[in-house]
């Protein structure tokens, strides 16, 4: 058995007993790297060298002491790492070097996790699909023609295909979760505030979120209590104390109460998944939740609403790639025309759409009518989940209304593609934490369930994904990938 | 339908945004902006009269620190990442006429 198809408990124990060494591990996931790879495409940059020579410290050392110990990370290439080359897929970052290493990334290494290397994703994060790097095509581990979702896309495939045991993403409107539903793993996108942000390339400020991406439930609340916390480098970050989420896993969700919204079932969903849902609401009734229907009545204005205040969010944060302090600089006389060229030659057309539309929606005499009209839908939809969360504890729908689309089939079309997220971006609209996690198959393709929380409320969260986990009995076993387990 | 934004306001936002587009390119943003845009505009059947506008969804205000010098950053680390350096300082084209 391939050993990443242990949980970190289960590896943590051999490595302790040592039937097995850091080393291992770290060789197990470059010799599935080389194996599959070159059919999915996660990975933009390796870490190989730098990756045995941690493991080999690791092997040395007398007792697996920490967290993470030994464990092979994958980290989306939006998070920076010294000394390792991080380019957000775009080739304005074709040869960035960063000179530090990010919060989450220092939390990783502190818990003595080995990066194995950089995942692809959507050019900054701007993305469903992975189709807008502009590095690579990542693939699904599912089936190749399809895409991995986006914008975390490489972390979620790299997971899903066994290359590393784990991975960070970033979630700025559904980016950890999506993926996570259309590879079959297991997503978590923190509240807002809960993990820093500090070195994490910006997208959208008020919206992005660090959060965990793995195949188990278990694994995901370790990983999770490793990287949250305050950080004074963020002072978006939360002084609230990390509860220990591995020790919320205890099985018993007897009165969990279950809210159900029906716009999550409605009109735009596929029948699969609306089946596949309805069983697992049935799942979580068997266990002892009491699930009743309620309404988000402002669900639909989620979209829109995000695209504008993303997108102006996203214009603000773009405007330091100009060719000066970092990144690729076109030369030219003048220092307009110099900014110019190098963001027009550096950004892809996404990148560059949502700028063009964020810096409409803010620009002077359109700002009342599209931004500040946003920033009022917000209100709307965060009071929706308050009113809801008062009376529930968690929130159950699909992740996505599809399972996994095929590539190439809604990339020249941004609205169809933004009308995939319009389960996951009310989420990071309204600041609470959400977990997608496998339930069942559509097709052959995994089906995500979304469960979603109160703020700070990711215990919770993760007591009621593990009970239903438990006794879903759904084997992770992504079958395209040729040769994969020759 | 008459689009919503013009070629004309496509480049006015275009040169706020520093990027630069040709005559093919500007056609596929104003299409493309003015559906998204047009979109957008489905928030007009929201009455939000009276209604806060969200910027920022945890209770915080001005979160200070006490105001001590560190160390800071080498300056060749700092200039490792700038396309055009001269004498420890970044390059730039002239940004002021000469007299």
């Amino acid at each position: 058995m391939p050993l990443f198809e242990e949980g970190l408990v289960s590896l943590k124990e051999k490595i302790h007993k040592k039937e097995i060494k850091a080393s291992d591990l770290v060789d197990e996931a470059y010799a599935r790297i080389g194996k599959v790879d070159h059919q999915v495409k996660a990975f933009l940059t390796l870490n190989e060298e730098a990756a045995r020579e941690d493991a080999k410290e690791l092997d040395e050392k007398a007792a697996a002491d920490t967290l993470l110990y030994g464990m092979p990370i994958g980290i989306k290439d939006n998070m920076v790492t010294k000394g390792l080359r991080t380019t957000c897929a775009s080739h304005i970052l074709d040869n960035y070097d960063p000179i530090f290493d990010a919060t989450v990334i220092k939390k990783v290494k502190a818990a003595k996790s080995i990066m194995i290397g950089k995942l692809n994703m959507d050019e900054f994060a701007m993305g469903s699909s992975t189709e807008n790097s502009s590095m690579a095509i990542t693939r699904n581990p599912w089936d190749l023609d399809r895409v991995p979702g986006g914008s975390s896309g490489g972390s979620a495939a790299a997971v899903a295909s066994g290359e590393v045991l784990f991975a960070l993403g970033t979630d700025t409107g559904g980016s950890i979760r999506q993926p996570s539903a259309f590879c079959g793993v297991v997503g978590m996108k923190p509240t807002y505030g809960r993990v820093s942000r500090f070195g994490v390339v910006a997208f959208a400020s008020s919206l992005d979120q660090v959060g965990p991406i793995t195949r188990t439930v278990e694994d995901n609340a370790y990983l999770m209590e490793t990287i949250a916390g305050l950080d004074p480098y963020d002072e978006t970050s939360a002084d609230v104390p990390v509860p220990h989420y591995s020790a919320a896993l205890t099985g018993d969700i007897k009165g969990l109460r279950v809210a159900v919204p029906k716009e999550y079932l409605g009109e735009g969903i596929d029948e699969a998944i609306k089946d596949k849902i309805k069983d697992a609401v049935r799942q979580l009734e068997a266990l002892g939740a009491v699930c009743e229907e309620v309404s988000l009545p402002h669900s639909r204005y989620a979209v829109p609403a995000y695209y504008i205040i993303a997108s102006s969010e996203a214009s603000a944060n773009l405007a330091r790639f100009d060719g000066v302090r970092y990144g690729e600089r076109a030369e030219s006389k003048d220092l307009i025309e110099m900014y110019k060229k190098s963001r027009s030659q550096g950004f892809g057309d996404e990148v560059k759409r949502r700028i063009m539309l964020g810096t409409f929606a803010l620009s002077s005499g359109y700002y009342d009518a599209y931004y500040k009209k946003a920033q009022q839908a917000r209100t709307l939809i965060k009071q929706d989940f308050e009113k809801v969360l008062e009376n529930h504890d968690i929130i159950v729908g699909p992740t996505t209304p599809t399972t996994a689309f095929k590539i190439g089939e809604k990339v020249d079309d941004p609205l169809t593609m933004y009308a995939n997220d319009l389960l996951t971006i009310p989420v990071n609209l309204a600041g609470v934490p959400a977990i997608s996690l496998p339930c069942g198959l559509a097709d052959g393709l995994p089906v995500g369930l979304q469960m979603i929380g109160r703020p700070f409320g990711e215990e919770t969260l993760y007591r009621a994904a593990h009970a239903y986990e438990q006794t879903a009995g759904f084997k992770l076993a992504p079958t395209a990938i040729k040769g994969a387990n020759d | 339908m008459v689009s919503r934004i013009s070629e004309e306001q496509v480049k006015y936002v275009a040169n706020l945004a520093r990027l630069s587009f040709d005559d093919e390119e500007i056609k596929k943003f104003t299409t493309q902006l003015g559906d998204i845009i047009g979109f957008a505009e489905q928030l007009n059947e929201l009455d939000t009269e009276g209604v806060e506008p969200t910027t920022h969804v945890l209770d915080m205000y001005n979160v200070m620190r006490d105001d001590v010098v560190e160390p800071s950053l080498p300056r060749e680390e700092a200039l490792k990442n700038a396309p055009v350096q001269e004498d420890g300082q970044v390059k730039v084209p002239q940004i002021m006429e000469a007299d």
